[in-house]
């Protein structure tokens, strides 16, 4: 436990969004998870997208199950509305929250132990329904809250603290997600803000599920020689796939950014994501390419981060669900519930 | 920008604004520690090595700390700096047993102090312990020069003057009273082995206009202070005008009011930015009712039948940097006794100028700025007389390094050969997310001082008007010290780059970049660094990225979150000393 809670005194230069927030207007409570660990770091990239989106805090919605990672939706946004769930269950209340009230903005925290072993049939259906959320894993490839055994993304042939090595195969959030009609997929790294902020913008402005694996050292458990989820070992592997800018709806009037980007594309609100760098070949809206490229890259042992897919045409939760656009708190109760005489009519259709 | 040299004792002591800001480099944030911790007396010796005499600068010094202070960057207004000092000397116990051991047997050495003022007292303060005989001569037939003739009672009360010097002079000091001097040529004949001159700035400035000799109403402002000091002034007229808006005017207005005047009036040439008084004299001045005009010229006295009955002004219409005016048209504004407060200048009467030492310009003698040697080897010069008017901080100072060369130059050391200075750090980590000092930033705002209520403050001009600090105030206003000299000290070798230190920070002060030059540097930071008085701290590029750790020392609060939340210590808190040295920490050369 950190001695004191940060400090509210701020730098008097701090600049504010278009709300007339400061960036510590978007913080939360202070952390308890060990010093180093790359959650916080994670953090710190969301509270930084949050408040340069502009969202106000009390139309954000954060969710999230159990595990280290859980602990961090409560270390952002202290004015946000939050549920933390049972284990592995955070995308059904996250499908509820979001299917209530399609202008909440939902960002569900995980883990790879929260979504790739107890939750990942849950996860497999969020992605099915592409529900309109920003879910992110915090990836570290051991259970933390437990003494660093291995979870089920740690790579075949990483080693524990102790030296045990990992032989059975991993699950990559990645390539699962192509494989079940995911429509936003990127990966970052806690050490590297400069490419998880924008990639956090992209996803909270996606129309649809986004989902974000960031390779998150656990300094306890795993930032070790024999890890291959450490800070030295993600740094030596990173390969950033794609580069890509967040180009807002605003700046996209005022022109101020010159169009060179390699891909462009265009998002549902008018921003405009814009690929900056791409290998040859690598077209991020074509699933089949980007299977190809990662496959390969994998075989070449490289992290791949970036904005690695992404898909703006398919349909989200609410208009597959056809749902309504007023959030149902606002909806009359008798029209939210008919009573039995209506309930009987639908029986006897 | 190549790695930050933290082994120069100049680049933490900066960090110490207060410290660096003050003369005679006292260590502020120590002391105050102290006093939080109701450690008084030792706080009053932490004070009293560097500035020796915390209980009158505790009410008089002019604070150049206190603008410097770090937390007027972060709320506005700096730590209460010298009113703490003043607590401290308030509530010391008794300090007897603390002071140097001044040795029996003496060393053989003689010098002499040429006026017993502040200068010349810290010379006696550092040269008793090492075994010299210290004369002081004094005109007066009191000690403490300026403090005691130009600040008045109700703001330095005698009590407090006679204390501190009696501390000094009873080391065995040899103060002669009542003994000016008319001959420098006299005193060199003496078997003096060095020779110190602290005589001040003592002539007022004088206003030759029409009138000015023809009333004995006019007076001349320090002139007048040192007789109403010494009991011989007791009244004056009901309405005053003082000429000029310096620190000594307000202690001039506020003199009168107690002395008889009611209608007070301080004629200023300038507007109110341009006024060379602290904010803080101009404020209670106003306080206790006195008037203050701007743009008023003086033109001449006007006298009637041989009496002064008021004083003619040019009213001024000044550009905005106040350097021409305009004349708007003439007023006069009766009175009956004219106060002239418009600068002191230096005098030398009884310095032979065939003695082989350099008179320069203003008829200042010539001092060197470190050795404060004249051109006459064992001669020295310090406080307002070797470099102008200045406080009584920089005299203390001046005395300090007088005293170094005094001993060198009894030694056969060359006087410029200076001690130099050192640092001490020490980590201040008690544990895990524990720390030896009172880390958390407190929110309070500046405690304002309580006055005596104006009625009974005119009474007698010996009633102390500040009361002092409460307990309360005190304990409130420790709190805002924001702990400069515990420095955050880095260890690029540790850094694994998680970022934990720069997320945490509340004052967004670390960045992790690409080195560059500062002026790129301080564009790229995580808040661009735009006081360009203070420095980065930059460091070797870091194990994993070759990137650079970059700490913006302007807005620290030192709060030591970015230490406690690094998993590899590369972040540490550690207590900055600053190793001052004085004539005792001289080394003494080695008998052949």
């Amino acid at each position: 436990m950190p001695s004191i809670v940060k400090p509210m005194v701020t730098h008097p230069g701090l600049e504010r969004n278009a709300l007339g927030l400061s960036i510590r207007d978007y913080e939360g409570g202070m952390s308890t998870l060990c010093a180093g660990c790359g959650h916080d770091s994670v953090t710190a990239a969301i509270t930084h997208a949050l408040w340069e989106s502009g969202t106000p805090p009390h139309m954000i919605a954060k969710l999230s199950g159990i595990g280290c990672s859980a602990k961090t939706a409560a270390y952002f946004a202290r004015g946000a509305h939050g549920f933390n769930g049972c284990h592995g269950r955070m995308p059904p209340i996250a499908t509820g929250a979001s299917a209530a009230n399609r202008d909440l903005l939902c960002i569900g925290i995980s883990g790879d132990g929260d979504s790739l072993s107890i939750g990942l049939g849950h996860l497999a259906h969020l992605v099915r329904r592409n529900v309109r959320m920003v879910y992110v894993i915090e990836n570290n490839g051991v259970y933390g809250l437990t003494k660093g055994q291995f979870s089920a993304s740690a790579d075949v042939g990483s080693t524990t603290k102790r030296g045990e090595a990992n032989h059975l195969q991993p699950i990559d959030p990645i390539f699962l997600g192509l494989s079940v009609g995911a429509t936003f997929l990127a990966r970052g790294f806690s050490g590297d803000k400069r490419q998880l902020v924008p990639i956090f913008r992209a996803a909270m402005a996606h129309r649809g599920l986004a989902i974000i694996d960031v390779i998150s050292p656990c300094v306890t458990f795993n930032d070790h020689e024999g890890s291959t989820k450490s800070y030295l070992f993600t740094r030596q592997h990173d390969v950033q796939m794609t580069v890509t800018d967040f180009v807002p709806p605003a700046e996209e009037i005022s022109a101020t950014i010159p169009d060179e980007g390699v891909v462009s594309i265009p998002m549902h609100d008018g921003a405009t994501l814009r690929f900056r760098t791409v290998p040859d070949g690598y077209d991020p809206t074509d699933r089949m390419a980007v299977i190809e490229h990662l496959l390969s890259a994998r075989g070449r042992g490289e992290i791949v981060t970036g904005l690695l897919y992404i898909d703006e045409q398919s349909s989200d939760l609410h208009e597959l669900g056809n749902t309504t656009y007023r959030p149902l708190t606002q909806v009359p109760y008798d029209k939210l519930c008919p009573g039995s005489a209506a309930l009987a009519g639908v029986g006897f259709r | 920008m190549n790695p930050t040299d933290t082994s120069d004792p100049n680049y933490f002591h900066r960090v110490v604004d207060c410290q660096w800001a003050c003369p005679a480099h006292t260590n502020v944030p120590e002391y105050i520690r102290l006093i939080a911790q109701g450690r008084y007396s030792d706080a009053y010796m932490s004070n009293r090595e560097s500035n020796v005499f915390p209980g009158i600068l505790g009410r008089t010094c002019d604070r150049p700390c206190e603008p410097a202070c770090r937390r007027s960057r972060i709320d506005g207004s700096p730590v209460a700096i010298c009113r703490l000092k003043r607590v401290a000397s308030d509530l010391r116990g008794d300090i007897a047993d603390r002071l140097p051991v001044i040795p029996s047997s003496k060393s053989g050495r003689r010098v002499v102090c040429v006026g017993a003022g502040p200068a010349s007292l810290t010379v006696a303060n550092d040269l008793m312990p090492l075994g010299y005989d210290v004369v002081i001569l004094e005109q007066h037939d009191q000690a403490g020069g300026l403090m005691r003739t130009n600040i008045p009672a109700f703001r330095l009360p005698a009590e407090v003057i006679d204390e501190e010097i009696a501390t000094i002079v009873d080391m065995g000091v040899e103060l002669r009273l009542n003994t000016p001097v008319a001959s420098l040529r006299s005193l060199l004949e003496q078997d003096f082995d060095a020779v110190f001159i602290g005589t001040g700035a003592p002539r007022g400035k004088d206003l030759d206009v029409p009138g000015r000799h023809e009333s004995d109403r006019i007076h001349i402002g320090i002139d007048w202070l040192e007789s109403v000091a010494f009991g011989h002034t007791e009244k004056i007229g009901e309405r005053v005008l003082i000429i000029g808006v310096g620190n000594t005017a307000m202690d001039c207005c506020r003199s009168s009011l107690r002395l008889g005047g009611t209608d007070i009036k301080v004629m200023a040439r300038r507007p109110r930015s341009f006024f060379k008084a602290s904010s803080w004299e101009l404020e209670d001045a106003e306080e206790e009712g006195v008037e203050i005009l701007v743009n008023h010229a003086p033109t001449r006295f006007v006298i009637e039948d041989g009496r002064l009955v008021g004083m003619e002004f040019q009213r001024l219409d000044w550009d905005e940097q106040a350097r021409h005016s305009t004349v708007l048209d003439t007023v006069v504004i009766p009175c009956d006794d004219v106060i002239l407060a418009i600068g002191q200048e230096n005098a030398f009467p009884w310095i032979e100028r065939d003695l082989g030492l350099e008179v320069g310009e203003w008829d200042m003698p010539v001092v060197d700025p470190v050795t404060f040697q004249s051109s006459l080897p064992g001669v020295f010069f310090g406080g307002d007389s070797a470099m102008g008017p200045k406080n009584i901080i920089w005299a203390v100072e001046h005395g300090h390094q007088a005293a170094i060369s005094m001993h060198n130059h009894c030694e056969g050391i060359p006087v410029g050969s200076r001690p130099p200075q050192g640092i001490n750090l020490v980590s201040q980590k008690m544990g895990l997310a524990e720390w030896s000092y009172h880390n958390d930033y407190n929110p309070s705002t500046r405690q304002r001082m309580q006055h005596v209520e104006l009625t009974r403050r005119f009474q007698s001009i010996g009633t102390e008007v500040e009361v002092g600090f409460s307990a309360e105030q005190t304990a409130r206003e420790v709190q805002r010290c924001l702990n400069c000299d515990i420095q955050t000290v880095f260890q690029a070798p540790l850094c694994i780059e998680c970022d934990a230190c720069i997320d945490i920070c509340p004052v967004q002060c670390l960045t992790i970049t690409e080195n560059g030059d500062e002026p790129d540097l301080r564009t790229r930071l995580m808040a661009p660094a735009k006081n360009l008085d203070q420095a980065l701290y930059v460091s070797a590029a870091l194990p994993q990225t070759g990137r650079v750790m970059v700490k913006d020392e302007d807005l620290c609060v030192h709060c030591g979150l970015c230490a406690e939340r690094c998993p590899t210590a590369a972040w540490d808190m550690q207590k900055f000393e600053l190793l001052i040295p004085l004539a005792v920490s001289t080394p003494i050369p080695v008998a052949t």
